[in-house]
């Protein structure tokens, strides 16, 4: 089985036991009344990583945010940055800054006074919050909006605004609720871009809260995946995807079809499933269930190959179907086939020439197969 | 603005006329040369020329500004703290109970308040006078007051609150710098408001008031009880003046600066 480390980037300090987390959450529980928005949640984020917490709405995300923002207290447990505890300080003494989902600009100021209020608040000297602002307005493009109020701008200059007011203070941790929520898609790959390249060039550490995975895979060094008030899975973008722990991130990360089955045999890393639609599947998998266990496998659709003809290694890993639903998506073309027993697998190929001689068609006999490394198998 | 059909023009005629009839035939005849009142004879300002040489009006007038003015700025400042208290406090117990108090003299028969008020400066010992008076008008402008602001609060983004805390500014420079700027508009309305209410009540402060202490209305009602003079019809005049005037002046700006920033927003999305 090859190993995922070789597709993580150089910069893991995670992976790292030499390394200190920069914060570190441990054991937090925040109650509401009989609801627990966050659950006994421990997470770890390193000096300058851009870290995403990503789940549904309702998931505990952002009370885990405000937690960190000061605007809300842990019903037990503790949150330490930077080797301090925050236990009991207000957000107007912590060192982090937070850019709100709404923006929050002060509508009765201007930009330049938006982007000010903070290092006012510090008591810096005229001259030096002058210079200041000016370079945060430098950095966000807009040195010729300063004179401007919010409501005299579009969304994306707003949304500029916000990161420039909170970038201002130059804080050692800047919290994003959900910044690029309110943009339009075009505009929102674009920012998720720019973030990427402030961060670096800035060196912060970011902690952003989001519900769009895309987002999140494209920004994150690490993606914190919750679910009820807890952390399901914590790793690289490209980990979540390709090794999800558990049917929840597998599902909730792309696309995915899952097979599930009972072991029938487990030798040197491969494991041989019998799974429910009348095919046998080997899988490369570290874990060594004992034979007769319940396991499922996920798939995702790009992985799995259509063809005419069945492959050498049929019948395992390859099964015949019908060809249901054919989506073309310009990129890429994305099949629904049925198998014999009802059941519609996904399976998704590049368009990388612009016309494919004798293309499938619908109600096409096909087979589809998948190689032994192209699948995670789960245990729940 | 097509359907001018007869039903429309009669109903506006109609509902216009109902409202307005009385006013307009009070502003008429302040401008009435003759001293009877039900009877033209002319034109003429001389009614208002002599409202300067009645120095009882005049004091009424004064007494009535100065009440107004203070339990105004006080009321504001009760109301806007308490509006804040029941938007921003969700979660203490006794809510409920606690805003309903603070409505309840929206519906209270004034009759009640004056009396109740009145009782207790007795009970206190209070000299009544201008003060009482002035703390009654607190007293029972303060809900509107509440009521405007809480309307206010209700749309307010409470992030821009927690942006300025996030950005290092303590709970009170919040609200000095974030908070206040932004309500002003609603605060100032309440202001307003607190300010005519006070300057045209008459229940409770006949009930609150001492000897020395008498305002406009009061001293209108117990000229009029005398007979209505053409006198009586120009200090009204004044006070419909100066009313109608706040209130075009206030509908003008407000009317302007939503027409400005509409026409900002819509350049900014244009870009």
């Amino acid at each position: 089985m090859k190993s995922l480390g070789s597709i993580r980037r150089s910069f893991a300090p995670w992976a790292d036991p030499a390394s200190k987390p920069f914060i570190s959450v441990k054991n937090v529980t925040k109650k509401f009344g009989d609801f627990t928005a966050v659950d006994d949640l421990s997470l770890n984020i390193y000096t300058r990583e851009f870290f995403a917490l990503l789940g549904a709405s309702g998931c505990g995300k952002s009370t885990l945010l405000r937690m960190l923002a000061g605007f809300e207290q842990p019903t037990s447990g503790e949150i330490i940055l930077d080797g301090q505890s925050l236990a009991g300080i207000p957000p107007y003494r912590r060192p982090v800054n937070m850019m709100f989902q709404s923006y929050a600009l002060f509508p009765h100021m201007t930009v330049e006074t938006n982007i000010a209020f903070g290092l006012k608040q510090d008591g810096m000297p005229k001259a030096d919050i002058a210079e200041r602002v000016g370079q945060m307005l430098k950095l966000v493009k807009l040195e010729k909006f300063a004179k401007r109020k919010p409501h005299q701008l579009s969304g994306g200059q707003r949304q500029r605004v916000a990161l420039a007011r909170s970038l201002a203070k130059r804080p050692k941790v800047l919290l994003l609720d959900e910044p690029l929520g309110a943009l339009d898609k075009k505009l929102r790959e674009e920012t998720q871009f720019e973030l990427m390249d402030l961060q670096q060039e800035l060196g912060l550490t970011f902690v952003v809260v989001t519900h769009d995975q895309e987002e999140a895979m494209t920004m994150a060094d690490r993606i914190a995946v919750m679910s009820h008030g807890k952390v399901v899975q914590v790793a690289t973008p490209a980990e979540i995807y390709e090794a999800p722990n558990s049917r929840f991130v597998a599902d909730f990360i792309g696309d995915v079809n899952i097979f599930d089955g009972a072991v029938s045999a487990a030798e040197n890393g491969y494991l041989r499933i019998e799974t429910g639609d009348g095919f046998p599947i080997r899988m490369a998998s570290p874990e060594k269930p004992a034979v007769g266990a319940k396991a499922a496998v996920a798939i995702r659709p790009e992985k799995i190959r259509v063809t005419r003809q069945p492959p050498a290694h049929a019948p395992v890993n390859a099964v015949e179907g019908e060809i249901w639903d054919i989506g073309y998506l310009g990129d890429m073309t994305v099949f629904h086939i049925r198998l014999k027993d009802g059941r519609v697998v996904k399976a998704s190929s590049l368009n990388a020439v612009r016309a494919v001689e004798d293309p499938f068609g619908y109600d096409q006999q096909v087979w589809i197969s998948f190689g032994e490394d192209a699948g995670v198998v789960l245990k729940d | 603005m097509g359907n001018w059909s007869r039903f429309n023009i009669a109903s506006i005629v109609l509902g216009f006329g109902f409202l307005y009839l009385p006013i307009v035939l009070l502003v008429i005849f302040s401008f009435n040369e003759s001293k009877l009142v039900t009877v033209w004879a002319g034109f003429s300002t001389k009614w208002y020329a002599q409202l300067w040489h009645n120095q009882a009006l005049l004091d009424a007038a004064w007494v009535t500004i100065r009440v107004a003015l203070i339990s105004a700025t006080c009321a504001t400042v009760l109301g806007t703290l308490a509006a804040l208290a029941l938007v921003r406090y969700t979660r203490f117990r006794g809510r409920m109970l606690f805003s309903g108090m603070v409505y309840a003299p929206l519906v209270m028969p004034e009759v009640i308040t004056g009396l109740s008020l009145l009782l207790l400066f007795v009970a206190i010992g209070l000299d009544r006078g201008f003060w009482t008076i002035t703390l009654a008008h607190i007293t029972f402008t303060m809900c509107f007051v509440a009521v405007v602001v809480q309307s206010r609060l209700l749309s307010f983004d409470q992030s821009i609150e927690e942006a300025a805390l996030d950005l290092g500014a303590t709970p009170v420079r919040t609200f000095f710098a974030i908070t206040l700027p932004v309500i002003a508009p609603a605060v100032f309305s309440g202001w307003v408001l607190a300010f005519t209410l006070s300057l045209d009540d008459l229940v409770i402060s006949s009930f609150t008031t001492g000897p020395g202490a008498t305002t406009l209305p009061m001293k209108i009602y117990s000229q009029v009880r005398l007979g209505v003079t053409p006198e009586i019809n120009a200090i009204c005049t004044i006070l419909i003046g100066i009313v109608a005037i706040g209130v075009i002046v206030a509908s003008v700006v407000t009317k302007q600066r939503e027409a400005q920033r509409e026409r900002d927003e819509r350049a900014a999305f244009a870009q």
